[in-house]
């Protein structure tokens, strides 16, 4: 043999090895902290980076250099995801334990209308509020963003009109949600009067914080479905419309309806332009072209405004109700996604 | 019902780029014809003008005549949609429509037309192109499952039995067999065998067994220098292309001395 023998083995750290480091850490790290009287956050950091110094060095001398490399990157990707995920467990836990005690069947079904003092209140009218708004802003720019984005993948490609287009939808991304909420009311005031209040002006104003959302993340989509499919359509004599309605378009539904849900849970919490041109009130109107309409962000505001325990209590209550309802939104994402996807077979 | 294609000094362009040049042949009916040739050399793009698929990549066109039962494809007047009705393909990959069923797959040419039809009359279609298409008995207990989980050779004969259940007068075939394994290969080599009796084939292959096993005639396209236009070299039945070419060139070529 001259190509002496082939080394494929190497000596391994036992599987259990990052659990004994990290108790390790968490001693060595609490023998100052007692000493010192170090808070739990300054323990835990300390113990680590003495983590993050002792595993890959016991990995160096058992396993060798890349091995160690290996571990090192591992603590940090993982150190990076604790610190990402640590804000949104907070906040969930801090709106639940504030949020829990004002929701009862009272809190959610009735409305603010005559409630004086620390009368038992309601977010009724906001829900029904926030609800109508948002199916219709999602009514307005749900077509006309699906409509763009079909332009800009099967008509437009990279003709001149569709970089314009592309251009300003990228514009729209960046405006910001009080400029919208004021377009919205300069609508209004032009076409019906200085008074004129309504709850569909604030769907006017979402619809256009939603409706590039929904372009790019349609044209995204439409953009994935391989040209292989069209071609086969063609082929097959189906004109052009037909393609894109039963082919792209059912293809790509998943992801399309996956942006519509994330663009509308994006534009569900927007205060700014709700409370300049849908106002507020305390009770339900259930007519979106008549009158002020009370949403649950701006109800939160405005209890929150109120500064009293009670206006407290109830500004948590909404909130947790509304973080509760854009969860619901993005499982019914999910869902439709799983349903929609094309079927891999098995 | 079987068409012969008559073409006449077919130039075919990309834009400014002149990718095929006059192109005269007479592909005859009820029989299989053959395009080989080396890469680059426009078999493909020769087959997809001939049902008008070309002029999908935009900035693509055609010059001089195509002519199918008498009528010029590039006339005015003339519907490409109407011209692809007529004159199916198969391309290269397998590309089942993925969010159908094996059944909705097959009927998709005259679903996706919005063709109303009855129960029955829709799975009689369905079963006649399948086994038109050799797969009947490999899925007719499970026409509902995807067209997707089926192996890339079962694929592509469902994808056979979507262009034949629209019962055209042409089938294209742009190297249907070149991402299959040798078995799924024959059968397809069968199919072409069986439904020479009822269709016009046209087959572009970079396998000369393959042409020389399945087709009448062929057609050899060459380069004369990298970046210029492919032209057709010779077109002859396929017995005398694998024995006697007119050509030395063909000769070359189909013996693997080439260049």
């Amino acid at each position: 043999m001259t190509t002496g023998s082939m080394q494929i083995s190497h000596p391994r750290l036992p599987p259990w090895a990052p659990v004994l480091v990290a108790v390790m850490a968490l001693a060595l790290a609490g023998l100052p902290a007692l000493l010192a009287g170090w808070g739990p956050v300054t323990w835990v950091v300390a113990a680590m980076f003495a983590f993050l110094v002792a595993m890959p060095l016991w990995s160096r001398l058992v396993e060798g250099r890349r091995a160690a490399v290996d571990r090192l990157v591992t603590v940090l990707i993982w150190t990076a995801f604790v610190i990402a995920v640590m804000p949104l467990v907070w906040l969930l836990y801090v709106v639940i334990r504030s949020g829990a005690p004002a929701i009862n069947s009272q809190f959610l079904s009735v409305s603010m209308l005559n409630v004086i003092g620390d009368e038992q209140g309601g977010i009724y009218h906001a829900l029904i509020g926030t609800l109508l708004i948002t199916v219709a802003a999602a009514v307005i720019s749900v077509p006309i963003g699906i409509l763009t984005a079909v332009y800009l993948v099967e008509y437009g490609k990279t003709s001149r009109t569709a970089r314009v287009i592309t251009f300003l939808v990228d514009v729209m991304t960046g405006i910001p949600s009080i400029v919208a909420g004021l377009f919205a009311l300069a609508l209004l005031v032009l076409l019906f009067g200085t008074a004129f209040r309504a709850g569909i002006g604030g769907s006017i104003a979402l619809s256009l914080l939603m409706i590039p959302t929904i372009v790019r993340s349609a044209e995204e989509m439409m953009r994935l479905v391989p040209d292989d499919l069209r071609e086969a359509a063609y082929a097959l004599g189906v004109p052009k419309w037909r393609t894109i309605t039963r082919v792209v378009l059912p293809t790509s539904l998943a992801g399309i309806v996956t942006g519509v849900v994330l663009a509308v849970s994006r534009v569900i919490g927007e205060t700014a332009p709700l409370l300049v041109v849908a106002g507020a009130t305390d009770g339900v109107n259930t007519d979106l072209f008549d009158g002020r309409m009370t949403t649950l962000p701006v109800f939160i505001y405005s209890q929150y405004a109120a500064s009293t325990p009670v206006g407290y209590q109830r500004a948590w209550g909404g909130a947790l109700v509304l973080i509760a309802l854009v969860m619901v939104l993005n499982l019914i994402a999910r869902t439709i996604g799983r349903v929609f996807a094309p079927a891999k077979g098995h | 019902m079987a068409k012969s294609i008559d073409v006449s000094d077919l130039d075919i362009y990309y834009g400014d780029f002149l990718a095929v040049e006059g192109v005269t042949m007479t592909v005859k009916s009820r029989s299989v014809t053959a395009f080989i040739g080396p890469s680059g050399c426009g078999k493909s793009t020769m087959l997809r003008s001939l049902n008008r698929m070309h002029e999908v990549i935009p900035g693509a066109r055609v010059e001089g005549k195509v002519v199918v039962d008498g009528q010029s494809l590039y006339d005015p007047s003339v519907d490409p949609v109407a011209v692809r009705r007529q004159i199916g393909m198969v391309f290269q990959r397998p590309n089942p429509f993925p969010t159908m069923s094996i059944y909705d797959n097959v009927l998709a040419g005259n679903r996706l037309n919005a063709r109303r039809m009855k129960k029955a009359d829709a799975d009689e279609i369905v079963e006649k192109s399948l086994k038109g298409a050799n797969l009947w008995n490999e899925v007719k207990d499970r026409l509902g499952r995807p067209g997707m989980g089926l192996s890339g050779g079962q694929q592509q004969r469902l994808c056979i039995a979507r262009a034949i259940a629209v019962e055209p007068e042409v089938l294209l075939m742009d190297e249907p067999c070149s991402a299959l394994d040798p078995i799924s290969t024959s059968a397809i080599e069968d199919l072409i065998h069986e439904l020479k009796s009822e269709y016009t084939i046209v087959i572009v292959t970079h396998n000369m067994q393959q042409a020389a096993r399945v087709s009448d005639d062929t057609a050899f396209f060459n380069l004369k220098a990298a970046g210029r236009p492919g032209h057709l070299v010779e077109f002859n039945p396929t017995k005398k292309m694998f024995s006697t070419p007119d050509e030395a060139s063909t000769e070359a070529y189909i013996s693997g001395r080439f260049g």
